[in-house]
């Protein structure tokens, strides 16, 4: 991986910083530290995620697994001090001479609730690219059939991009969060539990799309859907207490994990 | 989401058609080596006997993974459980054939009986035909089928109760018989085993396609 | 079957003159859990509110058929309905502790139904907390606001709230899905325990919860009860294809 990035320095500027070339490691975290005030919420994280795959992130409610996800976007830049590197495309993106904004368009995040606007379908989509300055209306149109066809809701909705986001379904909604994402054409997707509010169904769904867009993406899901995390994830994380135990390939994590504590948790075994 | 299974399902499914059909063409060479006195096919089929054990395992880890990361019920469970239990039925049909492999470098140069010979090479295309057969219905999901070959394994009892009384027969004659007469009633004893082992295997094919555990091996035929 | 102690007839449910129950017979045995299962909007969740006369807050709602519980019809006019969900108590979804302490949340219906005696109301309290598996994490914090407690404890001091009433029936409106791992199985110890002295219906999306619970599984789908049967039958040998295909993520 390229190592070329000056650290901290101090000069908040716009776009010096440009992002290297894409590499196996999509991204990495060193020595990553979150501190709500005094309180430390997590420590050692240390992981790298490979490009192209889907890694989740389990364990119990306080684990850890969501600060850690919204430090790597910088989510939690005014909530929390974020200590350590998160290297992307050679960058420290922990630096705060990144431009958050810029950042983000590459390493976009989607939530629990689904939070469509109260916009129609369409301007869902184009609103953060007409904000970036794009007017040509059939590069617009391109881009939003191809992040619907792309969260496979496209079929759906094709006929009726007029309509309301809030009037589709909660699994709808959830694929057009995930379209408004993908329209930005980010290289990784984070995703807070994005299922946990809908039916198998939905979720069932949900998943598909997922698999689906690990041809283009590197996706890190927060899950506490265990089965979720097998069925959909190449590599399992496992938090605990603020701490990174174990992280593995997620068919050795659900057969031989290493880690006492990890297998009573997958297991259901909550002592 | 059911694809990712799916696909994971048929994976497992061939590769266990593959090490049925290794099983199935390692007995033939078996039952021929043996009546041909061909030690060097033989000694080929105690070397390669590992590799039909690995298949086992990777097969039996295949199975464990999926059970773990997909949590399958109903008729996905019972085809894995199927394979599951299948699979070591099949590891030891590969034993039996090692072991008739080691038979046949043992026997040498003692006399031999052509009759009995012919029995057993009947004997053995018979097994090996109910193997090839047992995974063809397997894969077409027939539960049928499945009985009707089980059926065979009366055949199969009635073919090593006959090899029995003609090397008995044939060694009140003729005492030079004993050695070889001991080899033909083991052998006799492994083509008999891997019968009853498809049997069991039809019993699992009949568990997948229906969900009830049934006995297909009815009536008397022990014979060793 | 041991016999009812609820049993519901020809259950019909229209949103104004949209049928969304379509004449469902499902009858309850004393104690025991029975999940109900199915897609979004399959009628599960409508059904057990029909159960304890929620419906009747919603303007539209129209319910026919016959819910009789314990020998009496549910929907007579001279039902109290207060009352009535005295017996048939419901916890939903998301947990919802009234902002007093835990102690007054537990004792809040035994006020209402109007006991004064404060040595009984300790020993009721504490007794529906024992049962709803709360009670070693909140004894030394009973004063504490309910609001202050996590998640799976305010929904195990929602169960101990409707416990200590001693209703015939729980009913659970998808109890642990805005709950992880570790509370949702605390909920199940909960409703494990007390399966033996309530008759509990808990509609659930989570279809290994079911399994790992229930005595009884149905399976709703498009406002139709398309199989009851006993868990372990419903989730090995269901008796329809759409059935199966729902438990085994075949959803077309």
């Amino acid at each position: 991986m390229a190592q070329n990035t000056p650290l901290n320095t101090e000069k908040p500027t716009r776009n010096i910083y440009q992002f290297g070339e894409a590499s196996e490691i999509a991204l990495a975290t060193k020595n990553l530290h979150v501190f709500y005030g005094n309180n430390e919420a997590l420590s050692e994280g240390d992981l790298q995620f490979e490009r192209y795959k889907i890694t989740s992130l389990i364990g119990a409610s306080g684990s850890g697994k969501s600060t850690f996800l919204r430090s790597l976007n910088r989510m939690n830049d005014n909530v929390a001090t974020v200590k350590g590197e998160i290297m992307y495309r050679g960058l420290d993106i922990n630096s705060r001479a990144v431009d958050v904004y810029e950042m983000r368009r590459h390493i976009g995040m989607v939530f629990q609730r689904p939070n469509p606007f109260a916009k129609s379908i369409r301007d869902n989509i184009t609103f953060a690219l007409k904000q970036r300055g794009m007017k040509d209306k059939e590069q617009l149109d391109a881009i939003v059939e191809s992040s619907l066809r792309q969260a496979a809701l496209w079929d759906q909705v094709k006929d009726d991009l007029g309509k309301s986001a809030l009037a589709l379904s909660g699994g709808q909604q959830q694929r057009l969060v995930i379209a408004r994402a993908i329209a930005m054409k980010p290289d990784i997707l984070l995703l807070d539990e994005p299922a946990s509010a809908l039916d198998p169904i939905s979720t069932s769904q949900i998943e598909d799309t997922l698999l689906e867009l690990k041809e283009k993406y590197t996706i890190i899901i927060v899950t506490h859907n265990m089965q979720q995390a097998a069925r959909i994830s190449d590599y399992t994380a496992f938090f605990h207490m603020g701490k990174v135990l174990e992280y593995d390939e997620t068919r050795k994590i659900f057969t031989r994990p290493k880690v006492a504590i990890t297998n009573d948790y997958i297991s259901g075994n909550f002592g | 989401m059911r694809r990712l299974f799916d696909e994971e399902l048929a994976d497992l499914d061939a590769s266990f058609t593959e090490m049925g059909m290794l099983v199935s063409e390692t007995i033939g060479k078996a039952v021929t080596s043996f009546i041909n006195h061909d030690r060097q096919t033989a000694q080929e089929i105690i070397d390669n006997d590992s590799q039909i054990n690995q298949r086992e395992v990777v097969l039996e880890k295949k199975t464990f993974e999926m059970i773990a990361l997909y949590q399958p019920v109903t008729i996905d469970l019972r085809e894995i459980v199927t394979v599951l239990k299948a699979v070591s039925e099949l590891e030891r049909m590969g034993d039996h054939a090692r072991d008739m492999a080691e038979a046949t470098i043992r026997v040498k140069g003692t006399k031999r009986s052509a009759s009995i010979e012919k029995n057993i090479a009947q004997m053995g295309e018979l097994s090996k035909t109910m193997v090839k057969e047992i995974l063809s219905v397997y894969v077409k999901d027939d539960a049928q089928g499945a009985s009707e070959i089980a059926k065979q394994n009366q055949a199969v009892t009635d073919m090593a109760h006959q090899v029995r009384n003609d090397v008995i027969t044939q060694i009140e004659d003729d005492a030079k018989l004993a050695t070889s007469g001991t080899d033909y009633l083991m052998v006799a004893g492994h083509l008999k085993r891997i019968s009853d082992y498809v049997t069991n295997i039809a019993e699992w094919i009949v568990y997948k396609r229906t969900g009830k555990i049934v006995d297909l091996n009815s009536g008397s035929s022990s014979f060793i | 079957m041991t016999s009812s102690i609820l049993t519901t007839e020809n259950v019909k449910l229209y949103y104004g003159d949209k049928e969304a129950l379509h004449d469902i017979n499902l009858s309850f045995p004393e104690k025991g859990i029975t999940a109900l299962i199915g897609p979004s909007g399959s009628g599960k969740s409508t059904y057990i509110r029909a159960i304890n006369r929620m419906h009747d807050l919603t303007d539209g709602v129209t319910v026919t058929g016959n819910f009789m519980f314990k020998g009496k019809n549910i929907y007579a006019p001279t039902t109290d309905t207060v009352a009535l969900r005295k017996e048939i108590g419901m916890v939903f979804q998301q947990p919802n502790p009234f902002p007093f302490s835990v102690y007054d949340n537990v004792a809040f219906g035994l006020r209402i139904a109007g006991e004064k005696n404060k040595a009984v109301i300790d020993e009721k309290v504490e007794k529906a907390l024992k049962q709803a598996a709360v009670w070693d994490e909140v004894k030394d914090v009973l004063n504490k606001s309910a609001l202050s407690l996590s998640g799976g404890q305010q929904q195990r001091v929602s169960i101990a709230r409707t416990l200590a009433v001693s209703p015939d029936i729980l009913l659970l409106d998808e109890p642990t899905s805005a709950l992880d791992p570790v509370s949702s199985h605390k909920i199940e110890e909960t409703l494990m325990n007390i399966r033996n002295d309530y008759t509990i219906i808990i509609v659930t999306h989570n279809m290994s919860q079911a399994s790992r619970i229930s005595d009884r599984t149905a399976f709703f789908m498009d406002g139709n009860l398309i199989e009851i049967s006993p868990t372990k039958e419903l989730f090995t040998e269901p008796k329809e294809q759409a059935t199966q295909d729902y438990i085994s993520g075949r959803f077309g």
